[in-house]
């Protein structure tokens, strides 16, 4: 396990240049710099960039607790926060984009699409869940919330389910993206339904009399 | 932002005209390109290209049928292409449609006409001048751009074949090559492509056989050697490197209805009023006009209702949508 200064010092630092690195590809591309280019339709290119890594950032948030079991890596919890911010970060610029670039702040479109558009409905959703956890995830807030802590950022689990629903609705005809991540999801979530059940089981075992 | 601006007298400092321009810079590899191919082929250019080339065609506008609308760039209409047969992101046909080989090519008639029969490209397109049209492309998913096809009106096109009084649609196919178009070997659509018209549509005098844009012959990526163009219906419409026309009594299948059928309808005419179930088409972004430049309203029939409302009256276009 590497030492606290490591993690604080090394590990920590570099993973957050390292999350930073799409929205640093979308600042050079818009920008043109090293040859780079956001393509025919800037808009749609930034808006799916954010989208897809938002979505990444999600999985990989999901996936450090199962992670850290099977490598037996418990120091890794330390680094979910700042996935999980980075996540949120990500989803945040998708909406932004989207409400700014692509409607260009034109309310009423935007509101109709809101309520009247399934799966803009359900990224809207996914959205707003993802906010009490972005103010909750302070120590002070930990500490503050105590148990509910916990409960309130198994948010997480349901938004996962809405941001792959999300892309899938959003997708015309190839589902295979967005099917894989729902996959990913479904393993990371079904892990942790079989280990709560095996917990249960384990201890209701430890308890029988031998 | 620290940008060094040249000064006056400063030695250092690059001429704007010292630097290649990106179309100089594109046209120079076409050329290459194209001598490469030619040389390869060992043959003197038809009025087809080979494989991943494109040649001059003699064009001449036809301003009836014009925009005055500033077309997007050569680039954006060469590089943001959905053509699923070449994969499914916008850039995939500009980057894997090289192997595509474009010609010769033959399109097989058949159906309710009395001249049918396997036709070479070239005889089709014999004695037809070759015109100009700048058209407004609107595609489903809401983007839009503005397009120099050279073509021939699809109605001259067809009367050569001599429709019968049975023929009330006709139906086109797209070309099934899945060696070299790498999307055709996964199943995101049903293959080969096909797409049809209603014949009143076919014959409307804005339907277009194109052959090329910006005044050469089509790249394989924009649907090379020959493909539809329909300015008041959706993009999809628009069947690319068509290999078959069949005139038939009975509405044809469509293949964006065959995959999804309560998202995309026969007719596919562009209408602000009718949204797509999961978007609305009230506007479209304009492919050119940058990050900051925002949607604009959607035009009924994209613009050309004066021209081809009367095909449609009495239809309610929510159900044939």
């Amino acid at each position: 396990m590497p030492s606290t200064v490591v993690i604080r010092r090394v590990i920590k630092p570099a993973l957050f240049v390292a999350c930073a690195l799409p929205l640093l590809s979308v600042v050079l591309a818009a920008f043109g710099i090293g040859g780079a280019s956001l393509g025919a339709n800037p808009v749609e290119r930034i808006q799916d960039t954010f989208g897809q890594w938002g979505l990444r950032f999600l999985c990989i948030t999901l996936a450090v607790t199962p992670v850290r079991d099977w490598l037996n890596m418990p120091w890794l919890v330390q680094l979910r926060r700042m996935l999980g911010l980075y996540a949120f970060f990500y989803v945040l610029m998708h909406f932004l984009t989207w409400l700014i670039l692509d409607q260009g702040f034109y309310w009423s479109g935007i509101l109709k699409d809101i309520g009247e558009r399934p799966f803009i409905t359900i990224g809207f959703t996914a959205l707003l869940l993802l906010v009490p956890l972005a103010i909750t995830s302070t120590n002070k807030m930990m500490r503050r919330l105590g148990k509910r802590w916990k409960a309130l950022h198994r948010l997480i689990y349901p938004i996962c389910l809405l941001a792959v629903w999300h892309y899938y609705w959003q997708v015309k005809a190839d589902t295979t993206e967005p099917l894989i991540y729902l996959a990913i999801v479904l393993v990371l979530l079904g892990w942790r339904a079989w280990k709560t059940r095996s917990g249960r089981a384990s201890v209701v075992a430890a308890r029988e009399p031998s | 932002m620290l940008i060094r601006r040249p000064r006056p007298g400063d030695s250092a400092a690059i001429l704007p005209s010292e630097i290649t321009s990106e179309s100089a810079y594109l046209n120079r590899r076409k050329l290459l390109q194209a001598a490469l191919a030619a040389g390869v082929a060992g043959i003197g250019a038809g009025w087809v290209s080979e494989a991943g080339a494109v040649s001059d065609l003699n064009v001449k506008r036809n301003a009836r049928y014009s925009l005055s609308d500033e077309p997007n760039s050569y680039e954006d209409i060469t590089t943001y292409n959905n053509f699923y047969e070449f994969g499914l992101d916008k850039s995939d046909p500009s980057e894997n449609s090289s192997r595509f080989k474009p010609a010769p090519w033959t399109v097989a008639v058949s159906g309710e006409a009395e001249n049918t029969g396997e036709f070479a490209l070239e005889d089709i397109l014999k004695g037809q001048a070759i015109e100009e049209r700048v058209y407004r492309l609107r595609c489903v998913e809401a983007w839009s751009m503005v397009i120099p096809w050279a073509g021939i009106p699809l109605a001259d096109v067809l009367k050569k074949f001599k429709p019968t009084s049975k023929a009330k649609y006709v139906a086109f196919k797209t070309v099934l090559r899945p060696e070299e178009m790498p999307g055709q070997r996964s199943r995101s659509l049903d293959w080969p492509y096909v797409e049809g018209l209603r014949i009143d549509e076919a014959m409307h005098p804005l339907s277009l056989l194109a052959v090329g844009l910006y005044g050469k012959t089509l790249p394989n990526q924009n649907g090379a050697p020959l493909r539809l163009i329909t300015p008041w219906k959706y993009g999809f419409k628009g069947i690319k490197s068509i290999v078959e026309i069949r005139f038939t009594e009975k509405q044809p299948p469509t293949t964006w209805n065959i995959s999804a059928p309560h998202e995309y309808g026969f007719y596919a005419n562009v209408n602000p009023n009718v949204d797509h179930p999961r978007w609305s088409q009230a506007r479209e972004r304009k492919i050119g006009a940058g990050i900051f430049g925002s949607r604009v309203p959607t035009l009924m029939f994209n613009g050309y209702e004066k021209e081809v409302a009367s095909l449609y009256k009495g239809m309610d276009l929510k159900k044939f949508y």
